[in-house]
């Protein structure tokens, strides 16, 4: 299990590299977060622990802070980035079609 | 069950690759992002399919403060102030992670009957998300003004064996956890020593290097979230963590190349301290700057042919960037040919600029990146710089004893004539005195950027 966990961190590593690798300057700081709210992730590591590991009360009260702080990661990551990125549509006043270098 | 689970992680890691293809286009990047937002939301029903799932009054519970707090943090930012925001982010991540390496620590009763790699991955988690956790919101202070931008240093010797120290003791203190030492001290000690590393690692950090930081930690948030994953057996976890990772390291190495600087550097608080208070205490009042007034910049920026706009931070801070456009569009009316020069870390992160520029409505085609826009400063007429400071500093070619010494900056003071809108002579966030600023072709306009900018527009509109 652990191997075959171990192969997908270093295929993943890679993905990671080859599909970033190609992002113009313009768009690094909405990457960024865009990138930081998928690490929101760790919001299932909650999740999960909930299911599999045995809980007492400092474990729950942990347990949902940790699922809090993944939701704000998660929810506050894409909204932003969202926001961001309306910045680069199109607009009305914009002068020619140079909106995707 | 769990093949329908790990179906739906599967199209989630497409979801999650697809939505990172968008992300590197703007056309694309807007539906990009909503497409990586599905995928988190298929990982996260997929993951409540598990058996045995309990607790759910908590869950909820967690879900739904997470979003009270973070749906208004993400609407209500103003733009300039998002760098801290992803800092923030960025770090309650890394605290979620480092509440699961210690409950898992409690629950396992000390990782008895699990494998090797379950402690190993779960502790390596715990430092890093501590550190992660602890270092973002110093890096949020001193973006959000809380905390002064200025490096805060022991010296530096002493800090970088005080770092060494911390990170040993969190390692030393992991290690023994790992071996199953039945103490709950072990565990509290990985994380408040990893806590400590992480705020003495970015409280040196001037802000010139930030980006960086936030960048760096958000790398680190990713790997720990990608041996959450490992300790959890979670590939979902695994795969975005991972990805996260790897984009972050290549956004960190970028920033950090773009400044001249070693990674290793930074975080050895090699920055600012000694050579920055000394750089600060020799700058004496004997040399000169020369002052101008709005009417004044006014006219020379009128019959310029070509005037190139150097943005920095100051125009972030005053949000100036729509009196910036405002001012452009007078001046292209009367014939000037307007570019910006933007370079890459202006600002406090990569593309900051470029994002409050398109907020303003500047079109894309006028922002030039610095190795286009270098040859031309030659040929301008006017370089209106707008709080920018470090980034334009002649120090980084000339002065071989200066902290910037090697960082590519823009040659602002190749053009024929410059304006500096600046609110005082002050120094920039990196500390260090900028000689453009004596430069006799540089004429300082001091005062707040957006009411400078503003003023030259009425000036303009008279002329």
């Amino acid at each position: 299990m652990f191997l075959a966990n171990l192969a997908i961190l270093v295929l993943a590593g890679f993905v990671g590299f080859t599909v970033i690798s190609k992002v113009p300057n313009t768009l690094h700081t909405p990457l960024m977060s865009g990138t930081n709210a998928i690490h929101g992730i760790v919001l299932l590591g909650g999740l999960v622990a909930f299911a599999t590991l045995a809980t007492g009360p400092l474990e729950k009260v942990l347990l949902v802070i940790a699922i809090t702080f993944g939701t704000i990661n998660v929810v506050g990551g894409f909204l932003v980035t969202d926001r961001m990125l309306s910045m680069f549509k199109k607009k009305p006043e914009a002068k020619g079609t140079g909106h995707d270098e | 069950m769990s093949s329908l689970i790990d179906i739906l992680y599967i199209i989630a890691f497409a979801l999650f690759i697809y939505g990172l293809m968008g992300l590197t286009g703007p056309k694309t990047a807007v539906r990009g992002n909503w497409i990586a937002a599905v995928g988190m939301v298929i990982a996260i029903i997929a993951t409540l399919l598990l058996p045995h799932m309990s607790n759910w009054l908590l869950i909820v519970l967690g879900i739904v403060l997470g979003s009270l707090i973070g749906v208004p943090a993400a609407r209500q930012v103003k733009m300039t102030a998002m760098p801290q925001m992803v800092a923030i982010f960025n770090g309650v991540g890394g605290g979620a992670v480092a509440l699961i390496a210690w409950v898992e620590f409690n629950s396992s009763n000390d990782y008895q009957g699990l494998p090797a790699y379950v402690p190993v991955t779960s502790l390596f988690a715990g430092i890093i998300g501590s550190v992660s956790f602890w270092g973002s919101l110093v890096a949020f202070g001193k973006l959000n003004g809380n905390l002064p931008g200025r490096p805060i240093t022991l010296p530096r010797r002493i800090q970088q064996v005080l770092n060494l120290l911390l990170l040993v003791g969190a390692i030393v203190c992991a290690v023994f956890a790992g071996i199953g030492v039945n103490s709950g001290w072990l565990i509290a000690g990985v994380l408040v020593f990893a806590a400590i590393l992480g705020l003495l690692v970015v409280l040196p950090i001037g802000g010139a290097d930030m980006p960086v930081v936030i960048s760096l930690l958000n790398a680190c948030t990713g790997l720990s979230a990608a041996a959450t994953g490992l300790a959890l057996n979670n590939t979902a976890m695994i795969v975005a963590g991972m990805i996260v990772g790897a984009s972050g390291s290549i956004l960190t190495n970028l920033m950090a190349k773009a400044m001249n600087r070693s990674i290793p550097a930074i975080v050895a608080g090699g920055f600012g301290g000694v050579t920055t208070t000394a750089a600060l205490g020799g700058a004496g009042g004997e040399k000169s700057v020369r002052q101008t007034s709005a009417a004044d910049a006014a006219i020379q920026l009128a019959y310029a042919n070509e005037v190139i706009i150097v943005p920095g931070y100051g125009m972030a801070v005053s949000q100036a960037q729509h009196a910036v456009r405002e001012m452009t569009k007078l001046l292209e009316a009367k014939g000037v040919d307007v570019k910006y020069a933007i370079h890459p870390v202006a600002g406090r992160m990569p593309g900051h600029m470029n994002v409050l520029l398109a907020e303003a409505d500047v079109p894309y085609e006028q922002l030039k990146e610095m190795d286009d826009i270098n040859s031309e400063f030659s040929r301008a007429d006017v370089a209106l710089v707008i709080g920018a400071n470090d980034v334009t500093n002649p120090a980084a070619r000339t002065n071989p004893g200066s902290p910037i010494y090697g960082m590519p900056i823009l040659n602002v003071d190749e053009a024929k004539s410059i304006i500096v809108l600046k609110r005082s002579m002050r120094s920039g966030f990196a500390g260090i005195e900028n000689e453009l600023y004596y430069n006799p072709k540089t004429a300082m306009l001091f005062g707040d950027a957006k009411a400078s900018v503003n003023e030259i527009t009425e000036e303009l509109k008279t002329q």
